[in-house]
């Protein structure tokens, strides 16, 4: 099909506003109809690039799955904000077991919705990078393996922010936590170690496997919909910024999600059976610093002399994506 | 239907009879043979409806069995040693939920030195998780106790550890009753859950609890598991009425009428312990045995009852707490305060150490007698460990103490 390359000014980011698209273009979210899944009144942070990715995939997840969902939480912020009894916020069957065990708990769920004969309900496993690309990756991986039919979300906010800002393994090198201070010869997270989740998935040749990002909602929407007419084991990695972790403005939530994209840091792209099928290009490309100066986890690049062998370094992270992913191709 | 048959393919057989939905299988000696017994019952069709689901770890096993059983079905696992250990995180949480899993433990010890052979190290490890604790005596009573396991777990919604003793009652082939489909429907109804993920009706489990509310959630568990005590006669019961024959129940008295000296213990050494008993009986002496089935919960004022007409116990504990000794021995003192029944503590058995009847009697009789030490080790090679002691005496660096005594042995330095 060809495509007529449409540009809309209105917000200067080419993202376009609900109102201008067709009514069955619009975002589950724009819709008076969504489930709310996880409600209002729940004890996120201002900003918190977490709260606004879960509401939107599991609302998108509700619509796709015709309000048949369960899901399984990891410990996490997610969790503890969530449900501080006698208050919760989900609107759906929902259970908390333990910090490591989600995507194992969703394969339970599954699998005794396939006993009950309950095929219309589908089941979400859901945790932070934390939860899933350190203490949870073992059954994480089970899951992939065994090709489980969950699908699971990591909201990756890249430390573990409810116990503090520490190191995870999502943890981006250089950057600033409780556990890698600006301190010494190499200040930040340490460089060359670090786990790529959604490339580890990939390898299990699991029919799905996308990242997305907060700062673009429709496309996250489009990923989970499409990840619920599949069935087996299925990953979804989405960029959700921490105002508190990072040392950001809560108002910059989604600017700096798309800045993660624009800069080649966090490639959006789409996988089937372990092969890259889809990625999202860039349309303005923007150098790391712009990313990087927003983040008080990044402000030792930045002092009175800035380290710019370090920053440069970052840059050649962003431009092996760019390259690696195809991101500035078929302009 | 009588059978010759081995301990845990008689155990695989009366689980499949109980239609567990989901079960979760991980290799671990000496339990494997029952999850395999499993897995070809279910991968043959004779059991249908069912998921057998090979998991990659222990903690993967009980977690995949807590998603199950939150979302309604009858769930399955077992597990022993580090395996146990190795999922505790989720134990304690199966149980908090307060989701009716059943889980068989292939009781074996624990490690280092890594050993493979019977005691009870691994289960008792998990004595305050809030899981429902049963012991076999031998193998029909092993399968006997699942089926009452999956009506006790249900009926409470709480986790069961139904205990076996590992090699000694998992391997060993005997005579043993497997019952009908029909017996055992007749005596399990459809698991009704009392919470349930269902998007009919969501409802949030696992949530946050506070200072404010902890307190009252755990004693609810205890609760529990003192209506359990309760349940547990009233289900062997029914089970004796349904089914034929005693298995379960609290507690067990042998020969104890007028006994002088009891000896108390848990699982298959009773089968040893009995028979030196008879044998003692047959002399004149006053002694007889006491076996405890339920050891979570604890038959306080049952064993209080028992034992309080003794003159002594003797606690035979196939499990070593490090630094005080008996395990067991701690909670019979909770029952026998305010009696003048003396408590010697005999630790036996560990790392499957033979436990023989020459060794019982010799120590029974010394018992009598009021010649034992409060804490003694059975058959305990008191040369090898007094050779390693003066060792670390003589130098700093004197190696790997399990690695020492193997070399002495070998060596024939130590008899």
């Amino acid at each position: 099909m060809d495509k007529q390359p449409v540009k809309f000014y209105q917000t200067g980011t080419f993202t376009v506003g609900n109102r201008l698209l067709a009514p069955d273009e619009r975002s589950v979210q724009a819709n008076m109809t969504r489930t709310n899944s996880l409600n209002s009144g729940h004890r996120a942070c201002q900003g918190c690039g977490e709260a606004l990715g879960a509401r939107y995939a599991i609302d998108a997840a509700m619509r796709a799955a015709n309000n048949q969902v369960i899901a399984a939480n990891a410990t996490g912020c997610l969790e503890v904000f969530s449900t501080p009894y006698p208050e919760t916020s989900w609107q759906i069957p929902w259970i908390h077991s333990l910090f490591g065990n989600a995507s194992a708990v969703a394969t339970g769920v599954a699998a005794a919705m396939k006993v009950k004969g309950r095929k219309d309900v589908r089941v979400i496993a859901q945790g932070g990078d934390g939860g899933t690309t350190d203490i949870g990756f073992g059954c994480l991986s089970g899951m992939f393996e065994r090709n489980d039919d969950v699908l699971y979300i990591c909201y990756d906010n890249q430390a573990y922010m409810n116990t503090g800002v520490q190191r995870s393994s999502a943890t981006p090198p250089a950057a600033r936590t409780a556990t890698t201070m600006p301190v010494g010869p190499e200040p930040g997270a340490t460089w060359g170690q670090g786990k790529n989740v959604p490339q580890i998935a990939m390898a299990h040749g699991i029919p799905y496997v996308a990242t997305a990002s907060v700062a673009y909602l429709h496309d996250l929407e489009a990923k989970v919909k499409k990840a619920m007419t599949i069935h087996g084991a299925r990953y979804i990695h989405i960029l959700v910024p921490c105002p508190l972790g990072w040392g950001a403005a809560s108002q910059d939530t989604i600017r700096l999600a798309r800045l993660a994209v624009e800069t080649g840091l966090f490639p959006l792209y789409e996988a089937e059976h372990g092969e890259v099928v889809a990625s999202q290009k860039i349309r303005q490309r923007v150098p790391v610093e712009e990313y990087l100066k927003l983040q008080k986890r990044f402000a030792h690049l930045f002092g009175k002399q800035p380290a710019v062998e370090t920053i440069a370094r970052i840059q050649a992270m962003a431009d092996r994506n760019i390259r690696k992913f195809a991101l500035l191709e078929d302009r | 239907m009588l059978k010759q048959t081995e301990g845990s393919h008689a155990m695989a057989e009366a689980i499949a009879l109980c239609r567990p939905e989901v079960i979760c299988a991980y290799p671990i000696t000496p339990q494997t043979h029952i999850v395999e017994g499993l897995g070809e019952i279910v991968k043959s069709g004779e059991l249908d409806n069912c998921e057998f689901i090979n998991v990659e770890s222990e903690f993967a096993a009980l977690s995949v069995a807590i998603g199950a059983s939150a979302a309604g079905a009858r769930t399955y696992t077992a597990t022993a040693s580090q395996g146990l250990l190795f999922m505790a995180e989720a134990v304690y949480n199966a149980a908090g939920l307060g989701l009716p899993i059943v889980m068989t433990i292939g009781n074996r010890a624990i490690g280092a030195p890594i050993n493979i052979w019977n005691d009870h190290t691994d289960s008792m490890s998990m004595r305050d998780a809030g899981w429902i604790q049963i012991y076999a005596e031998n193998n029909q009573e092993a399968v006997d106790l699942h089926i009452q396991a999956f009506r006790l777990a249900e009926e409470l919604s709480m986790p069961v550890m139904v205990c076996v003793d590992g090699f000694i009652l998992t391997h060993a082939y005997e005579r043993i009753d497997v019952p009908d489909q029909k017996q055992v429907d007749a005596y399990i109804p459809p698991f009704e859950p009392r919470q349930v993920l269902d998007p009919r009706e969501p409802v949030s489990i696992g949530a946050m609890v506070g200072p404010d509310a902890f307190m009252e959630v755990r004693y609810l568990a205890h609760h529990k598991q003192m209506r359990a005590l309760e349940l547990i006669p009233q289900l062997s019961a029914e089970f004796e009425q349904k089914f034929g024959r005693k298995a379960g129940d609290l507690i067990k008295a042998y020969r104890c009428e007028d006994a002088k000296t009891i000896v108390v213990a848990l699982g298959s050494v009773m089968g040893t312990i009995k028979d030196v008993i008879d044998d003692m009986r047959e002399q004149g002496e006053s002694i007889g045995a006491v076996s405890i089935c339920s050891f979570r919960p604890f038959p306080t004022r049952q064993l209080h009852d028992a034992l309080c007409r003794a003159e002594r116990i003797v606690v035979l504990e196939k499990a070593l707490s490090l630094g005080i000794g008996g395990v067991v021995s701690h909670d019979l003192h909770m029952a026998l305060a305010g009696t003048t029944v003396r408590a010697y503590t005999v630790v036996a058995g560990l790392g499957g150490r033979p436990i023989t009847k020459t060794s019982l009697r010799t120590l029974f009789e010394k018992a009598q007698q009021d010649a034992l030490e409060p804490l003694t080790f059975l058959d305990l090679n008191q040369n090898v460990v007094n050779r390693e002691i003066d060792r670390e005496k003589q130098q700093r660096r004197s190696g790997p103490t399990a690695e020492n005594i193997l070399r002495d042995l070998a060596a024939g330095n130590a008899r």
